[in-house]
């Protein structure tokens, strides 16, 4: 990355990391990651589940040492969490047995204020995020929203420089999340806060367009940096704007860009046994299905209106997305999700027709369905232990991966009445033809 | 007025000055008046502990009822003394197991094993050791006591607190760590916050064992060595030898009241106040309360005296107390790079420590025991674990039906688990006088009837546990049961005994441990100069203790605290774990 080093606040260069399975096999979450937080910018880190988005920012923060590569801040090395870096959690991470003005005061803690100024300046920074009036009030008797608002608060009463935030919306329903974002927003333009940098992960890309000025996208397996997308337009901005919605389908068909192509890549290698199935259920699958199919969408949407339509991030909407892509029920294919014929028909068909139909495209287009049926269609009792398949499986993923794509094909082979399944023994077993 | 603050929960009307102040003054003369009264009593107490034993003799105990309030303040005292050493133990050992991985790998085994041994066992061994520590003063044989209900509380007070500290939330330690708390503030701020709800529980539960305990205590003869401490369990003993069922009552009564007003002025004010400490996010069905706590809450002048006290606290944890052991403390993470070698290090010199400790003990038992008395032990062991199991098992068909009836009707469960609850704590071994009276009276089969008094304590255990189980038991459940007609015998099988099963194995856990406990002071007993002897045991190590037979003693404890590991690991541990598989909702 060409990141003018003078004014990168946090750099993270080379950030390599490695966690240890409790198996003891080792686990690659981020390989390589080049990242440079600029003074005076809100960077956001975008990416699925599993990108190891979360963890690059606790190594920005010191939270975490990274296995490979260095940290630095204001120009001298990481080695732990600093003076100056606040982080902000998905979780709040409230202390329950204190009050608002204590919480609030404990990130204080560290500085060795006399008690009466610590609370004068908790109480400056309760006013400013809009608490006044909760002060003795428990973290229980608050909504999400107030109980994030207190964690602004306790982050930003150590008038940090750099500002970490994992997701601080997420476990918000929408409205208030989008309250809370506005707020802080205003805060940020009219410079009322200390702080020079934010850098805020997400996996909901509205939200990013709206707060960034500069988007990194992350990939999975192990995470790296797939792409880099600066967001110039000024602030306050307007979801329904055309430069807005250029920049929202630019990253949505980077993101779907991807996940074509390590779709047919998968499939291509191994006979399409080394293919992870997306974590969906048949549920949402025929739901998303119904959706595309009636109006206002008639076939085919584009998935930022898909995914706003059904209030969905992007961690809910691609896996259901590829899924489909994969059974040839729809086509991922730029920006937009399109039924295919056979889509078309299942949207309307009644139960019996709709589960022969999935059942014939799941042993047409996933190989590993058709490769269970074959095995238990050999064995003399048409009886197979799930493990068998695992270590297969194994051969070609990931422990993980192998753990939930063979799930997701039992959950989607019983659906089909393929195969059944006995979660005490652990037993496959072929449903006999009526 | 006085009537509607001890109904309920009264919201302070500060908008009615003259009735506010009222109501505030009668509330900071109550808790002043109790506070001086605690004060006067403790420590007129603990002066009677320290003084010196005159020549030799040891205070007679008295029966006489009017003595009673003084023994039993100073039981009490006992109590009190043995819970600041565990919870002080607690501290240090939970804390030393976390934060280090060899610490764990010794102190925990260590632990589990120290838990499976009788507490009466260890009174046999140490009340020698800290005679002769104080020799010729009262606080030799006081702290022996005092040791032997540390023993009943400790281990289990520890292992909360290391559960504790070793789920500590992800994010609370994370917060933690990005405001770089210093390993003191953490303690306080994050570690003991967190770990108190499930301290308080052990706690309570360790405090119903403990009454038992302090009771059997107190008279101790081992050998040739005769302690009898002022207290009400030495009250009993002198009422047992004097064949005297009134002072027993006496006692018995005493008992209650001093069970009441104990859990009246420290247990009540502690869980409600203990309540703010739950790590849920969603506000409580029920919140405890206590009278006194809302008492100290309202009462204006006692919040102005126990502000400074309060601000002092929290200043001192605020400090950060930088200790040079720091980095080592405020890791969460344990450090990662213990080398190989040094593990490897560390553990032969686990293994060289165990292996001279059999060796000195297979030499010092070798000498003075012989492969007849371990056929012995192990044959009264066998009659013990019948006992327990059979007992179990009969308290499980009388209590668990009780227990369900009782849970579903919530108007009656709230009358009756305060009840079972006392009952838990009440030492039963002052009830035993009583149940041998009746036995001598009509010469009944001492080896059947002494045995239910093993589990006369402890089967109040798996009572209020069923019932609370059966109060959790969602109601979405009952009236899918109900309206599905779900007929009797499947009513038990599939609906309700699964739901309650968690319960009843951690209540039966309990019972069961507290039966190998008391089978020590249950299985042989005695009426003045008659003596009873159920066999088993519990009665050998009776009989051995009274005789001061130490190799026997050691010997009958050893074997006691394998079965009692034996039962754990292979019924409990396997049941549980069953248990949490099998009936989670989630």
């Amino acid at each position: 990355m060409l990141a003018p080093l003078h004014n990168a606040v946090v750099d993270l260069a080379g950030i390599s990391m490695v966690f240890k399975r409790p198996s003891g096999e080792p686990l690659p979450v981020l390989e390589n990651v080049d990242l440079a937080l600029r003074d005076g910018e809100i960077l956001g880190l975008l990416g699925r589940s599993g990108s190891g988005k979360s963890t690059l920012l606790r190594i920005a923060g010191g939270l975490i040492k990274p296995t490979g590569g260095s940290v630095t801040y204001r120009g001298a090395p990481l080695t732990g969490p600093a003076e100056g870096i606040a982080v902000v959690f998905q979780t709040f991470a409230l202390f329950p047995w204190l009050t608002v003005l204590q919480n609030v005061v404990a990130g204080l803690d560290a500085l060795r204020l006399p008690l009466a100024l610590a609370e004068q300046r908790a109480q400056a920074a309760i006013d400013l995020i809009g608490l006044d009036g909760f002060q003795s009030a428990y973290p229980r008797e608050l909504s999400g929203g107030m109980r994030q608002r207190v964690g602004f608060a306790r982050a930003l009463v150590t008038e940090p420089t750099v500002l970490l935030m994992d997701e601080p919306f997420s476990a918000l329903d929408v409205l208030t999340a989008e309250t809370l974002r506005t707020d802080f927003l205003d805060l940020w333009i009219e410079r009322k806060l200390p702080t020079r940098s934010v850098l805020i992960v997400t996996h909901n890309v509205e939200e990013a367009v709206l707060m960034c000025d500069r988007v990194l996208l992350l990939a999975s397996n192990p995470g790296h940096i797939a792409a880099e997308i600066p967001i110039a337009l000024p602030h306050p901005r307007n979801r329904l704007d055309a430069e807005f919605r250029a920049i929202v389908d630019e990253i949505y068909s980077v993101l779907t860009a991807r996940a074509v192509a390590s779709l047919g890549a998968a499939k291509a290698a191994h006979g399409g046994l080394a293919q992870a199935l997306p974590a969906a259920t048949v549920n949402q699958m025929n739901g998303l299905i119904e959706k595309l199919s009636a109006p206002p969408f008639g076939g085919a949407a584009e998935l930022h209106a898909l995914a706003s339509a059904l209030s969905f991030e992007v961690d809910d909407l691609f896996p259901v997305a590829e899924a489909l892509h994969m059974l040839e029920f729809a086509e991922l294919k730029g920006t937009t999700l399109k039924l295919s014929a056979a889509g078309r028909i299942l949207a309307d068909a009644d139960i019996d027709h709709r589960k022969r139909l999935f059942k014939e495209h799941l042993l047409r287009f996933v190989p590993l369905t058709a490769h269970i049926c074959r095995v238990l269609g050999e064995r003399a009792d048409h009886r197979a232990p799930r493990v068998r398949f695992e270590i297969e499986l194994e051969d070609h993923l990931t422990r993980h991966d192998a753990m939930q794509t063979l799930r997701v094909a039992t959950a989607w082979g019983r659906y089909a009445e393929l195969f059944a399944y006995d979660d005490k023994t652990g037993m496959l077993s072929a449903v006999p033809a009526e | 007025m006085v009537a509607r603050v001890q109904g309920s929960y009264v919201k302070p009307l500060a908008h009615v000055a003259p009735r506010a102040l009222r109501t505030a003054l009668w509330r900071d003369l109550v808790v002043l008046v109790l506070f001086v009264t605690v004060l006067v009593l403790a420590g007129s107490a603990a002066r009677q502990m320290v003084s010196p034993l005159t020549a030799a003799a040891q205070p007679e105990i008295s029966l006489s009822p009017s003595v009673l309030p003084g023994y039993a303040l100073r039981t009490t005292m006992r109590m009190l003394a043995a819970l600041l050493a565990s919870l002080l133990f607690t501290f240090v050992y939970a804390t030393i197991a976390a934060k280090s991985r060899r610490a764990e790998m010794v102190l925990i085994p260590l632990l589990d094993v120290l838990q499976s041994v009788p507490v009466l066992g260890y009174l046999s061994f140490t009340v020698v050791f800290f005679v002769s520590l104080f020799p010729a003063r009262a606080l030799g044989p006081e702290l022996a006591a005092i040791f032997a209900i540390f023993t009943s509380q400790a281990w289990n007070m520890a292992f909360s607190f290391f559960q504790s500290l070793r789920t500590v939330p992800q994010d609370l330690d994370e917060a933690s760590r990005s405001f770089r708390f210093s390993a003191w503030q953490r303690f306080w701020r994050l570690e003991v916050p967190f770990a108190m709800p499930g301290l308080l529980w052990n706690t309570m539960m360790s405090m119903s064992g403990g009454w038992f305990f302090v009771v059997a205590s107190e008279a101790i003869s081992v050998g040739t060595l005769q302690i009898a401490l002022p207290g009400v369990g030495s009250y009993v003993a002198r009422a047992i030898a004097e064949r005297d069922l009134a002072a027993v009552g006496w006692a018995i009564l005493a008992m209650t009241i001093t069970i009441l007003i104990y859990d009246q002025l420290l247990f009540r004010p502690l869980v409600a106040w203990g309540d703010k400490f739950r790590y849920e996010q969603t506000a409580a069905q029920t919140v405890p309360r206590s009278l006194l706590l809302d008492l100290i809450r309202r009462g204006t002048l006692v919040r102005a005296a126990g502000r400074p006290i309060g601000l002092a606290l929290h200043t001192a944890a605020r400090a950060r107390l930088a200790l040079p052991l720091q980095s080592w403390l405020s890791g969460a993470a344990r450090a990662v790079s213990e080398s190989r070698a040094a593990d490897v290090a560390w553990f032969a010199g686990i293994i060289l420590g165990l292996a001279y400790v059999t060796w000195t003990l297979a030499q010092y038992a070798g000498a003075a025991l012989s492969l007849a008395d371990l056929s012995e032990a192990a044959r009264d062991g066998a009659v013990t674990l019948l006992r327990v199991v059979v007992l179990i098992v009969i308290a499980t068909l009388i209590w668990v039906p009780i227990g369900v009836a009782v849970g579903l009707r919530p108007r009656v469960a709230e009358k009756v688990q305060p009840l079972a609850q006392f009952l838990a704590a009440f030492p039963a071994n002052l009830l035993f006088p009583v149940a041998v009276f009746l036995i001598v009276r009509f010469d009944l089969a001492p080896t059947i009837w002494l045995s239910p008094l093993m589990i006369l304590g402890t089967q109040w255990y798996i009572l209020f546990n069923v019932i609370a189980g059966a109060t959790a038991f969602p109601s979405d459940f009952r009236e899918a049961a109900a309206s599905f007609r779900i007929p009797g015998w499947h009513w038990w099988r599939d609906v309700m005994l699964p739901g309650i099963f968690p319960y009843y194995v951690t209540g039966a856990i309990t019972a069961s441990g507290g039966a190998w406990n008391a089978s020590i002071v249950s299985e042989a007993v005695s009426w003045g100069s008659t003596r009873l002897s159920g066999g088993g045991l519990g009665a050998y190590i009776a009989q051995m203790t009274e005789a001061g037979d130490y190799p026997r003693i050691a010997l009958g404890i050893a074997v006691m605290s394998v079965l009692v590991v034996a039962m754990n690991r292979l019924i409990w541990r396997p049941l549980y774990a069953y248990a949490e598989r099998r009936t989670r909702l989630d």
